[in-house]
């Protein structure tokens, strides 16, 4: 389209695209050599990009359904997901320019698309042309009967006897086992492997995307949008166009049933970016949102702490440089180079401040609290000090609460949608027959719910909770001080605290054990665990990994101790 | 709770079970609509494999709802079980059953009927085959029903011969009634089992026309079938069966010498004991005095006067005769350690004799004669009694210090 020459046999400027990808003239017929290399964003059924077996037509079926392929679908789902971050306040860029174009080296490096026409490697195109004789040159290829038995006994609505039966008639063509083009082939050829395109690994190019442009959004935020439903991800497919038929082997790949992983997704995003061989990521400086200083600052407002606190927390990022550029920034395809989970690193950050300070043996944050209540009843001057007991009563009474709603709604969860997928047409009828039973039940007893509304959808916001100095119950605790934890010693403000308390004295190694530490609520006071407990609920994850990340950076802090004596004392020089 | 952030299709529809689970159990009905209707779509997924399938689930939960929901109606309920019933061809007659158990508990009984008649013409495949235990259980609850027309229109002729009426119409009903009846009744009572209901109701039947043997075969069956449970009813029917028809004392002893070893506190017993006292056959008199004394070993004969009187009248009877007083000591053996505190303490005597005053004169000359003159129940209900000047103590006074050497006999 963007093809602007002049043809070389009538001068005019009218292209077309052939089936083969090519540019011919429209007035005189003349097909060049030139291919094109646009990928357009749009779904439109005439307009092939790679080559395919002459066998296939392009053309709309009768029944209004038309031949797509896997990559298709995702490149869709992608465009959605662009979409929906752009409107919540993602640069246009994200879409237009950078998601596209990893998109397009995936797909090259995948060599889904972009053949050289010449190139003619693409032998393992469709068993739709080719006999079946193809598919047996193939080691270890399970069958699609095989592949539908292993998912679980999902739709059981027909015997698995029967089920088999329709299946085993269509050996040759396997356009049958899904709606989409190559589904059948998608899964068995790819099983190997790891980088075949899946709903999760859709996030993983949204995330990489983002970093890659340093966008004030973390993973956790990401996946926690995800999941509140303001990015396309569950149900999904409800966008595709009527044509566009998905049925069989198709929900395998594309139905949603269970929440991201954060791990998984960050791990198969720096996959992906070794694989795609992209270069060093654009920097993270201490003026990018994900940098330790900025999140922390985020945070600590979030878990309403004090601002103060934020000193502390640079100084810690500073002492073991964790703030710096070549730390925090991605290099694919370098195993050496951290991999850096910016929110939990920050998460982590703030919880080794708070022992620093307060210790979180589950006794000495109560006496300095104690020590604080007593000086703010008798002097009101020069604003409170910070209380840990009140605060950590305020934030108890939210966290609960919250965590409370959050329960319910994982309870209230809906995966299904009113666009019904079925395995085959056989299954058709008895699937929506079951949908309709659903429904009326649903409004059956939904009436007998009482007036309860239809939970709203929360509005997107980057704060779960927020904190206001004008509530004059003095829940907010941001401008509290923490005269009441410092001392002066030499001119420097160092910890009353004399003590520290390591979490592990040795690390695990990641490789034979899976983690760094082992997070077990028996071993650790109740204050550390309400702690570990508030960042994990703000940021969505396991308990595990925040508390793996402090281990990591208490090492990293008392390094020289640890490597000296086995005794554990007072780190920072304070 | 563990606080995951993960979450799959399978997780949280179990965690919105436990939900509804909690809020039956506190019998927040609104809210258990409320979780399940967020648990509907797992029917769109059914687990087989599992145990306790969502279908069946949603069954069992939505009729707890419905049955015990303020704004639910009946109309509701049925339009819920409809769906049921064609949500899962393994549960088709199960859910049918129930859904009569639910229509004939609202009184709802030509809908119940209607709804047993239409499971019973159900066929689906080697399913038909698979739910034969339900189908027989249909029909038998049909051949019921069937049974309770034929009564009403029984009655209703009854009352038409009365006033002098023919009702030609309704007697052939009837008979169809009974034949209908009675085919299905018959088939059930023969599976091992306790159909105490559908026994009576098919024994009336027979009686009324007049098919004694048969009656008795099956009672006879029900009661001494050893493939059949024990039950004691099935010892009671064929007694009163046998009493009504005017059978042999020793069949009929034999029927409750049954249910003397079964449930010794049967309150048939009484009736045993009396008759068994009357018999000239001197083992039998020894049962009855057996039986009267297992009878007040439980603590529900306790203030029964009649049981009472008639252990008294019986020991009375031996004491005067002096013959088999060994039967006494016998029986007496076993209780004699623990009876005087169970029975005879002086609390007793006193509440016996405020409350009861017949109760306490029977005990009381049950005591004198076990436990001797000098007990403390017959001393004080005595002692009472005669402070009273009521006339019939006084005489017991003499008779329990005339024989009181009997007692030293009976404890030695």
């Amino acid at each position: 389209r963007d093809f602007n020459e002049r043809c070389a046999q009538c001068s005019e400027v009218n292209w077309g695209l052939t089936d083969g990808g090519r540019f011919y003239c429209r007035s005189c017929h003349n097909v060049t050599e030139r291919t094109t290399e646009v990928v357009n964003t749009d779904f439109v059924c005439n307009s092939r990009i790679h080559t395919i077996c002459k066998g296939l037509k392009n053309q709309e079926k009768t029944d209004g359904s038309c031949e797509w392929y896997v990559c298709e679908g995702f490149q869709l789902i992608l465009k959605k997901q662009a979409e929906a971050l752009e409107a919540l306040g993602v640069c246009p860029q994200m879409k237009d320019e950078v998601l596209c174009n990893f998109w397009r080296r995936y797909l090259q490096k995948t060599k889904q698309a972009y053949w050289n026409t010449s190139a003619g490697e693409n032998v393992k195109a469709l068993p739709v042309c080719d006999s079946s004789t193809d598919v047996d040159s193939e080691p270890e290829r399970p069958s699609p009967l095989q592949l539908l038995s292993l998912s679980e006994s999902e739709g059981n609505l027909q015997t698995d006897s029967s089920f088999a039966s329709s299946i085993s008639k269509v050996s040759e063509s396997t356009s049958v086992c899904s709606g989409s083009v190559d589904g059948s082939l998608y899964l068995m050829k790819n099983r190997k492997e790891k980088l075949r395109m899946t709903m999760p690994m859709t996030l993983s190019f949204c995330y990489m995307a983002l970093l890659w442009l340093r966008e004030p959004m973390t993973l956790s935020d990401l996946l926690r949008f995800v999941v509140e439903g303001h990015i396309p991800y569950l149900n999904v497919f409800q966008d595709f166009p009527e044509k566009m038929k998905l049925y069989g082997l198709d929900l395998k790949i594309f139905r949603v049933e269970s929440w991201p992983v954060y791990e998984e997704v960050h791990n198969k995003m720096l996959e992906l970016a070794a694989f795609l061989d992209l270069p060093r990521f654009p920097d993270i400086t201490d003026s990018c949102f994900l940098h330790p200083d900025m999140l922390c600052m985020k945070y600590l407002m979030e878990a309403n702490l004090p601002d103060e606190l934020h000193n502390w927390t640079c100084r810690v990022v500073k002492k073991i440089r964790i703030g710096e550029v070549d730390f925090l920034t991605l290099v694919p395809g370098n195993k050496s180079t951290q991999n850096v989970k910016y929110d939990v690193l920050a998460a982590a950050v703030i919880v080794v401040v708070l022992k620093l300070l307060f210790l979180l043996d589950d006794h000495y944050e109560w006496l300095l609290s104690d020590f604080a209540e007593g000086r703010n009843k008798n002097n009101k001057e020069g604003g409170p000090y910070f209380d840990f007991e009140k605060w950590y009563k305020v934030i108890k009474c939210s966290l609960d609460m919250k965590q409370k709603k959050l329960d319910e709604e994982r309870a209230k969860y809906l995966w299904r949608c009113e666009k019904v997928l079925f395995y085959s047409d056989k299954m058709k009828s008895k699937v929506l027959k079951r949908r309709q039973t659903v429904v009326n039940l649903q409004n059956q007893f939904g009436k007998l719910s009482g007036s309860v509304l239809p939970a709203e959808k929360p509005n997107p916001s980057s704060f779960q909770l927020s904190w206001s100095e004008e509530n004059t119950d003095g829940s907010c605790f941001h401008g509290h001080s923490l005269k009441g934890v410092l001392q002066e010693k030499r001119g420097l403000l160092t910890a009353k605290n004399p003590d520290y308390w390591l979490c592990t004295v040795k690390l695990c190694n990641e490789k034979t054990c899976g983690h760094r530490a082992h997070y077990r609520e028996v071993d650790f006071p109740q204050s550390y665990h309400f702690v570990i407990r508030l960042f994990s609920f703000l940021l969505r994850i396991q308990p595990s990994y925040i508390h793996d990340e402090v281990c990591v950076i208490e090492h990293k802090l008392f390094n020289k101790k640890l490597c000296k004596k086995p005794k554990y004392n007072t780190g920072l020089g304070k | 709770s563990s606080h995951e952030y993960k979450l799959n299709f399978k997780k949280s529809k179990e965690m919105c079970l436990s939900y509804i689970q909690d809020a039956m159990l506190q019998k927040q009905w609104k809210k258990a609509a409320e979780f399940l209707t967020f648990y509907m779509e797992s029917l769109e997924k059914d687990f087989a494999r599992e145990y306790l399938s969502p279908s069946e689930m949603i069954w069992r939960i939505g009729t707890e709802i419905l049955c015990h929901h303020s704004h639910s109606s009946m109309k509701e309920f049925n339009s819920f079980t409809e769906q049921m019933k064609s949500l899962g061809v393994k549960r088709y007659l199960k859910v049918c059953l129930e859904h009569t158990f639910h229509l004939l508990c609202n009184g709802l009984l030509d809908e119940a009927y209607q709804n047993l008649s239409l499971s019973e013409s159900w066929r689906s495949g080697d399913q038909t085959v698979i739910q034969d235990k339900e189908m027989k259980l249909i029909k038998a609850y049909r051949g019921l029903m069937d049974y309770y027309k034929w009564s009403k229109q029984k009655n209703i002729l009854l009352e038409h011969g009365q006033d002098g009426f023919e009702d030609l119409s309704v007697e052939q009903e009837m008979h169809g009634c009974f034949r209908k009846a009675a085919v299905n009744l018959k088939e059930i009572i023969k599976i091992p089992g306790v159909w105490d209901l559908f026994v009576k109701c098919y024994v009336d039947l027979l009686e009324f026309y007049g098919d004694h043997n048969e009656a008795r075969q099956v009672l006879n069956e029900y009661a001494y079938n050893s493939k059949f449970p024990t039950n004691p009813n099935a010892h009671v029917y064929l007694y009163q069966f046998l009493k009504r028809h005017g059978e042999s004392k020793k069949s009929l002893v034999s029927a409750l010498k049954i249910l003397h070893d079964v449930v010794p506190s049967h309150e048939l017993m009484i009736d045993f004991n009396i008759m068994l006292q009357k018999s000239k056959k001197r083992k039998r008199r020894r049962l009855g005095l057996e039986v009267i004394f297992a009878v007040l070993d439980y603590a529900g004969w306790k203030e029964n006067v009649k049981a009472w009187s008639c252990l008294a009248r019986q020991l009375k009877q031996i004491v005067i005769s002096e013959k088999h007083l060994d039967w006494i000591k016998q029986e007496w053996n076993s209780r004699k350690d623990w009876w005087p505190a169970f029975h005879f303490s002086r609390y007793s005597a006193k509440r016996n004799w405020q409350e009861n005053e017949c109760l306490s004169y029977e005990k009381a000359l049950v005591a004198g004669i076990l436990l001797g003159k000098d007990c403390k129940y017959f001393k004080y209900v005595s002692h009472q009694g005669c402070k009273a000047q009521v006339k019939r103590f006084r005489i017991l006074k003499k008779f329990v210090n005339k024989h009181n050497p009997v007692y030293l006999r009976i404890s030695g």
